[in-house]
């Protein structure tokens, strides 16, 4: 059994994660079953929404005899409302036992019950309405999903586990469009039908999530898991899981009830978060990076304009770095465990720097667009989950959903920020110096961001008592 | 409930769930018996010939959208009776649009595991002459009145990861010589007298003028659209107004159709049909007041005809130009209208 069964319980997990090198010959599950659980949840859902976002051009154009211009300009409206409603959903996840399975239900089925309402919608308000409304679904349950991977994993496993959640999504988004066509292929203008079997496989999505996701991962032993985690593991020495400096948290007893006492779950009690110095620390790190993280559009506009990749093949630069995303999000979900969370969040920025660099570099060799959205794959496996991770080591559970929230929604403005910016520049400069300018950026924050990160934290401070198993045999 | 039990309800979940999908596709793949069967009430399609010049008078050419054996294809009209019988050609489009005896049809094909499209160029009996792979999904077509220009506008997807914006991408050929302009963001754009430079510059909706040099379209940047002029041998595009889109130039080219995106309407239905005069600048709204996403065309000096969604994707309808009278259906189950001359 694993850490997560026993903490839905109430068991003391250091307790258990302690025992258990004393057990021999018994490999444990490399995630909790809980985590791959949130996965299939995810991988089946993602196949259901890019089904239909696979098609929908296709739909709007040829279907219904639409343009889908107005509606690609409500998007950007509609991504800045995801992110507020998952500020929203993070909060209502937080207020109460068993709350983040209910909001990620109300999420997840929100986004389902969509699906067959494009049956019925024939205009774009309408469609924009019903896409609003699956937007909102999947905002509600970004955090409180989160949330919940990380309350089922052990500190030491987190990256681990958000790697393994992350590929398994991905390879849904993947999946999505080829049954999408496949569906199409079979069918005569069989929109109705991609809606149809998209709301089936939303659906199954949802029963994966009530039947076999736990409910209480909080409630009661909040407080004993939160108090459980700060006290060291005896007899495993102290691995460094990300730079949690000197003064972050407090080891001791009282300081941790304190925190606990802040933690209640209310929306200053959120915000208070970032009063907190290591929570603060990596917002800010996020937030930072986030500035110089310019947005995957222009990544493929420039790599289509610097390499003169075929129109043909334009649509299919996603689906690269998307593969590359699919498979190096459990290793280096796994790596992000052994050696610092923070540390390879950095290096997937310096991933990203290294696809600027070839970006902007003379060289024309045919393996240059595989090369840069290797890195740009490798930088989204190496910071989409790890950030995840990274974050969770700070934020206590009782706020973990709204913790997360925050770390997200953050990132995602100064995104939204720099993408601004981008294109500013790009007008003003040519693309050649925006993207100079980006690289020159996204170095400093990388500099600065490694220097703050990069100081070893104090052992006897730690927050997060390392688990056995982390520790090299 | 114990996990054996949790096993059990989600299998029998699954099992009723892909009865569901399996019957709703197998429902769509028996569509195409019910489709290829013309529905009562339905306009009478006939196969025949369809030429884009010659003799009879004149006639409407478009995509036939009516249920039937023809469903899909180019078919012919006496402008006179567009409610009469109706000739299809067994040419199929998704859009189309024809002058001077020279075609240009947007296809859709089906093969391998993602949609490819391409566009067609026709001769005058509706033959092909040369096809071109195009980006994306086809949106607007139009040949210059001599037929030695054609341009179209693809949506494309795929500009950002997991996301459902999209941008377009105009493309225009010269049918005599076969040099094709794959997006006319290659063109020098010139805005408020300035060179301009942005990122986000999307083109859309070509309209030609007769000289087969200059042409208008939409240009849009920074969440504005502008009517743009263009150049084909300077290549380049002036800005001349803004708030214009998918602009259409009367036959005697001193007016502009658009659709205009009018303050107060809902975010995402914003279209009216307006006309410009070239001249003077003076906008004319017209008498139809629903939401018109499509690139009007010119039936003569004094009458539009556009298309709005319908039962069977789309109905035409006409409209004076000069903002009187009220709009009157065209034809059902139609899409891009062509009006050819009988002379």
């Amino acid at each position: 059994m694993y850490v997560a069964d026993s903490r839905a319980s109430g068991a003391p997990s250091a307790g258990s994660a302690a025992r258990v090198p004393d057990r021999p010959g018994r490999r444990r599950a490399a995630v909790a079953p809980t985590v791959l659980a949130l996965g299939t949840v995810s991988l089946i859902t993602d196949v259901s929404s890019e089904m239909v976002s696979a098609i929908l051009p296709l739909y709007l154009v040829v279907g219904l005899g639409l343009s889908p211009l107005g509606f690609g300009l409500l998007d950007g409206v509609y991504n800045g409302v995801s992110a507020l409603v998952r500020l929203v959903g993070g909060h209502l996840a937080d207020r109460g036992t068993g709350r983040h399975k209910a909001v990620a239900v109300l999420g997840y089925g929100l986004s389902a019950l969509c699906k067959p309402l494009l049956l019925v919608a024939h205009t774009l308000p309408l469609i924009g309405a019903v896409l609003a409304a699956d937007r909102t679904g999947k905002g509600l349950r970004t955090a409180p999903r989160d949330a919940m991977i990380s309350l089922s994993s052990e500190p030491g496993t987190q990256g681990r586990s958000f790697g393994v959640h992350r590929a398994m999504d991905t390879a849904g988004a993947l999946l999505g469009p080829l049954t999408a066509f496949l569906v199409l292929r079979a069918t005569v203008d069989g929109y109705d039908a991609v809606f149809t079997v998209s709301f089936c496989v939303a659906m199954v999505g949802v029963l994966v999530l009530v039947l076999f996701v736990p409910g209480k991962l909080t409630g009661p032993s909040a407080g004993t898991v939160d108090g459980v985690r700060t006290a060291p593991a005896e007899g495993s020495p102290p691995v460094r899981l990300d730079g949690s400096g000197p003064g972050s948290g407090s080891g001791s007893g009282s300081g941790r009830k304190g925190t606990a006492e802040a933690a209640r779950p209310t929306f200053r009690a959120a915000l208070a978060l970032l009063r907190r110095r290591d929570i603060r620390r990596i917002a800010v790190c996020a937030l930072l990076l986030g500035l110089a993280t310019v947005s995957d559009s222009f990544i493929y506009l420039l790599l289509q304009r610097r390499l003169g990749v075929p129109d043909r093949w334009f649509a299919l630069l996603p689906l690269g770095t998307a593969a590359a995303f699919l498979l190096l999000a459990v290793p280096l979900g796994r790596l992000a465990d052994r050696i610092g969370r923070s540390r390879v969040f950095l290096a997937g920025h310096g991933a990203l720097l290294c696809a600027y660099g070839l970006l902007l570099s003379d060289w024309h060799g045919a393996v240059l667009p595989y090369a840069v959205l290797l890195l740009h794959g490798t930088f989204y496996a190496a910071t989409d989950g790890v950030l995840m991770a990274a974050a969770s080591e700070s934020v206590p559970v009782a706020l973990r959903s709204s913790g997360l929230a925050l770390v997200q929604t953050g990132q995602a403005f100064a995104r939204f920020v720099c993408s601004l910016a981008f294109g500013a520049a790009w007008t003003a400069w040519g693309d050649r110096t925006a993207l100079g300018a980006a690289t020159v950026l996204l170095a400093c924050c990388v500099l600065a961001v490694g220097r703050t990160l990069g100081r070893p934290p104090a052992a006897s401070t730690r927050l997060d008592a390392p688990t056995s198993e982390e520790t090299p045999a | 409930m114990t996990t054996r039990a949790r096993v059990l309800v989600l299998a029998c979940a699954i099992a009723l769930l892909a009865a569901v999908a399996t019957a709703s596709v197998l429902h769509a793949a028996a569509r195409s018996d019910r489709k290829d069967h013309a529905q009562p009430g339905g306009p009478a399609v006939s196969a025949g010939r369809v030429a884009l010049t010659g003799s009879g008078g004149d006639r409407i050419v478009f995509r036939n959208m009516a249920w039937g054996p023809h469903r899909d294809e180019l078919s012919t009209v006496p402008a006179s009776r567009p409610g009469g019988e109706r000739t299809a050609s067994g040419v199929q489009c998704v859009r189309f649009h024809a002058a001077g005896g020279t075609g240009i049809c947007l296809q859709v094909v089906h093969s391998g595991v993602q949609d490819s499209y391409r566009a067609v160029v026709l001769d005058a009996r509706l033959h092909e002459t040369a096809r071109y792979d195009i980006p994306g999904v086809p949106s607007r077509a139009r040949v210059s009145p001599s037929g030695r220009f054609a341009t179209w506008t693809v949506f494309v997807g795929g500009d950002s990861y997991a996301n459902s914006t999209f941008s377009t991408r105009a493309a225009i050929l010269d049918t005599r010589t076969g040099r094709l302009t794959p997006s006319l963001e290659a063109f020098r754009v010139i805005k408020d007298g300035r060179d301009y430079h942005a990122v986000d510059i999307n083109f859309w909706g070509v309209t030609f003028s007769a000289d087969d040099r200059h042409f208008y379209a939409t240009m849009a940047t920074k969440g504005s659209t502008y009517l743009v002029r263009g150049d084909l041998g300077a290549r380049t595009v002036t800005t001349l107004h803004s708030n214009v889109e998918c602009p259409s130039l009367s036959p005697d080219e001193t007016r502009i159709a658009f659709k205009k995106r009018v303050m107060g309407l809902p975010a995402d239905a914003p279209w009216r049909l307006y006309v410009m005069d070239l001249r003077s600048g003076r906008e004319t709204a017209l008498a139809e007041t629903r939401n018109v996403d499509d690139q009007a065309v010119w039936a003569d000096d004094r009458t539009l005809a556009y298309a709005l969604p319908g039962d069977f994707g789309a109905n035409l309808f006409t409209v004076p130009a000069d903002g009187t009278g009220a709009p009157r259906p065209l034809l059902t189950a139609a899409l891009s209208p062509v009006y050819l001359g009988g002379s």
